[in-house]
């Protein structure tokens, strides 16, 4: 599969990409005769202004982001609970199709030719669905095979991942529903790890789990790059591991991106007065989501705020 | 090519081995509905059986209406079985979320359903064979007339069809999460009304006899009343394989289309997410 990918040293473009949710549009029976959506996400009805469904309040989860991931490496999404970063990893995982902008995977158009992107890539979500009656084993290698990867194959390699991630061998063969969530998590980031995707799309992969098995985790993910080249895009809420983890971090707050540099570069934006900020005064600082104080309101403000 | 091949037979047995693998862990719902399925399709021969008491008239042949009856519902347990194990994969699937998984996959829908079809009929055939022999336990009948080659053919043709409605059918949950997998059972419901089941559509008001004409299970059971009751019919029970074959080509490509355009709607507005 490897071969699909071409020599370039960028991995994914993202152009100034746009995803609207809750935009009113013409009827679904008339999209099924094909009609195309709107190039320009800003115009998506002609006249300019974008109206919201009935009852439902528009939403712009990703607001004319643009970067680029080069190949082999460890890109970080940060943002408050809300900013878009799923919105963003399902773009790239061709889940969602972009209003507006273009995505690039090794030369590949997410849009255009999605069999060929969606070969090569896999994700985690922070949502580990699985058939819950079946065992682990049953949904790995169901999962295994829409890859193409054969049922042995995929067994003997899934029972060394969850091995590595301290799943106990016994539940490998039990109904997911038994096991707790964490351990749910870990058959999920193996579902994703048996591909061997050239580019991995993790959101919140660690969450949930224990201290351990997050390091377990991360020291997988740099695996991946270091002996199989993958490339790895990765939201999260923990600064450490991001910091530890990514070579680069943008950082995105109501679906605009606000700031896109390494760790390092991200704490030298800011000004602490002598001493070095932490990846978490950066993310404080930059996604203006500081603690309100009440003092500092005057009794005005203070009662715009509880309106 | 030989490998794109293997690729795309592994794929498709992904999904045969996946729904052989729930129904292994819902044994007690199979069980369950198994049991339910033969008390019903029983008590629907013995109306057969009970014809001339109801009416008071001795001369009713009543081995032939049971057999009338029997055909009925065994054809009719068997087409609904394949639309609903076509139909109920998709809303299953949203229930679990595995949804995202499964369409982030690169799997053509073609190979999906080819998995999904080669499973739902062989489950089917032997789902309504186990109802069949245990219902024919009750009766004496007589099948040496039959025409079972012209049967069999005039079933599997038929099942084509009924995979393609099916599919289409799996684009409502697809859509509506909660209401889809209702509105399947209309649909169904409908299926069961119009196609002549347990009676010639000829009794049926002209409207109806018009849908009659529209729906597969029509032709399938005038056909295997043909096959398996001669003597009776007005046609040889080959004239029914030409408007099934017809129908089949026609549903199945039409149900994959319908069924790639609601994934692209789903995708353009965001309707696949459950969470996260
Ligand atoms: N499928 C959808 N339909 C409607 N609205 C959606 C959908 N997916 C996301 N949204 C909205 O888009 C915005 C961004 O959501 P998204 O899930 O991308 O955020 P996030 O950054 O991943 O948040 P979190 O940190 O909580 O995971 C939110 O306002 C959310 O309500
Ligand atoms: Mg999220």
């Amino acid at each position: 599969m490897k071969q699909i990918v071409s020599s370039t040293e960028t991995a994914i473009i993202v152009n100034d990409v746009v995803k609207r949710f809750n935009a009113a549009s013409e009827p679904w029976w008339w999209r099924l005769r094909g009609g195309r959506p709107a190039e320009n996400g800003d115009h998506a009805n002609g006249n300019g202004t974008i109206k919201a469904r009935r009852g439902k309040e528009l939403v712009t989860a990703v607001d004319h982001i643009s970067f680029d991931v080069h190949r082999r490496e460890i890109f970080g999404v940060l943002g408050p609970n809300g900013s878009g970063k799923s919105t963003l990893i399902r773009l790239l995982s061709t889940l969602l199709l972009p209003d507006a902008g273009t995505i690039t995977i090794f030369g590949l158009d997410v849009v255009r030719d999605e069999m060929k992107v969606k070969r090569i890539i896999n994700r985690v979500s922070v949502d580990a669905a699985f058939f819950k009656k079946l065992s682990p084993r049953e949904n790995l290698l169901y999962g295994a095979r829409l890859y193409g990867v054969s049922g042995r194959e995929a067994d003997r390699k899934a029972r060394e991942i969850l091995k590595r991630l301290g799943l106990r061998e016994s539940s490998y063969n039990s109904p997911m529903e038994d096991m707790s969530r964490g351990m749910q998590q870990k058959v999920a980031i193996a579902r994703a790890f048996l591909t061997q995707p050239v580019v991995l799309l993790l959101d919140e992969p660690t969450t949930g789990l224990d201290p351990r098995s997050k390091l377990e985790v991360e020291a997988f993910v740099n695996e991946l790059r270091d002996v199989h080249g993958a490339t790895i895009v990765i939201t999260t809420h923990d600064m450490n591991e991001a910091d530890s983890l990514c070579d680069r971090i943008a950082i995105v707050d109501d679906g605009k991106m606000v700031a896109l540099d390494t760790p390092t570069g991200l704490k030298r934006m800011i000004n602490r007065n002598g001493h070095e900020p932490s990846l978490e005064e950066v993310f404080m600082d930059l996604t203006g989501k500081e603690l309100v104080e009440k003092d500092d309101l005057t009794d005005f403000e203070l009662q715009k705020v509880l309106d | 090519m030989i490998r794109g091949l293997q690729l795309e037979m592994r794929q498709s047995y992904a999904f045969v081995a996946r729904n052989f693998n729930l129904m292994k862990r819902y044994w007690g719902w199979e069980a369950v509905w198994l049991a339910y399925s033969i008390a019903n399709s029983l008590s629907v021969t013995f109306i057969g059986a009970g014809a001339g008491e109801i009416t008071g008239e001795s001369q009713i042949d009543t081995n032939f209406l049971i057999t009338y009856l029997l055909i009925g519902t065994l054809v009719w347990r068997f087409l609904a079985s394949i639309f609903n194990n076509i139909s109920e994969m998709i809303a299953w699937e949203r229930w679990e979320g595995t949804i995202e998984y499964t369409f982030m996959a690169p799997v053509r829908r073609f190979n999906q359903m080819l998995g999904q079809t080669i499973f739902a009929v062989v489950y089917s055939l032997l789902f309504t064979i186990v109802i069949g022999v245990v219902i024919a336990a009750f009766f004496d009948l007589d099948f040496s007339d039959a025409d079972l080659v012209s049967a069999t053919v005039i079933l599997l043709v038929g099942s084509v069809s009924f995979v393609g409605i099916g599919v289409v059918a799996s684009i409502l949950p697809l859509l509506y999460p909660e209401r889809g997998a209702q509105m399947t059972n209309i649909v169904q419901a409908v299926f069961l009304l119009v196609s002549g089941v347990y009676y010639p559509v000829s009794v049926l008001p002209d409207w109806l006899q018009f849908l009659a004409r529209l729906s597969p299970a029509t032709y399938v059971l005038e056909g295997m009343r043909a096959a398996l009751l001669p003597g009776t019919a007005e046609q040889a029970p080959t004239t029914y394989v030409w408007p099934l074959l017809l129908m089949g080509l026609v549903m199945l490509p039409l149900g994959v289309w319908l069924f790639q355009r609601a994934e692209h709607y789903t995708k353009r507005t965001g309707k696949l997410k459950r969470n996260g």
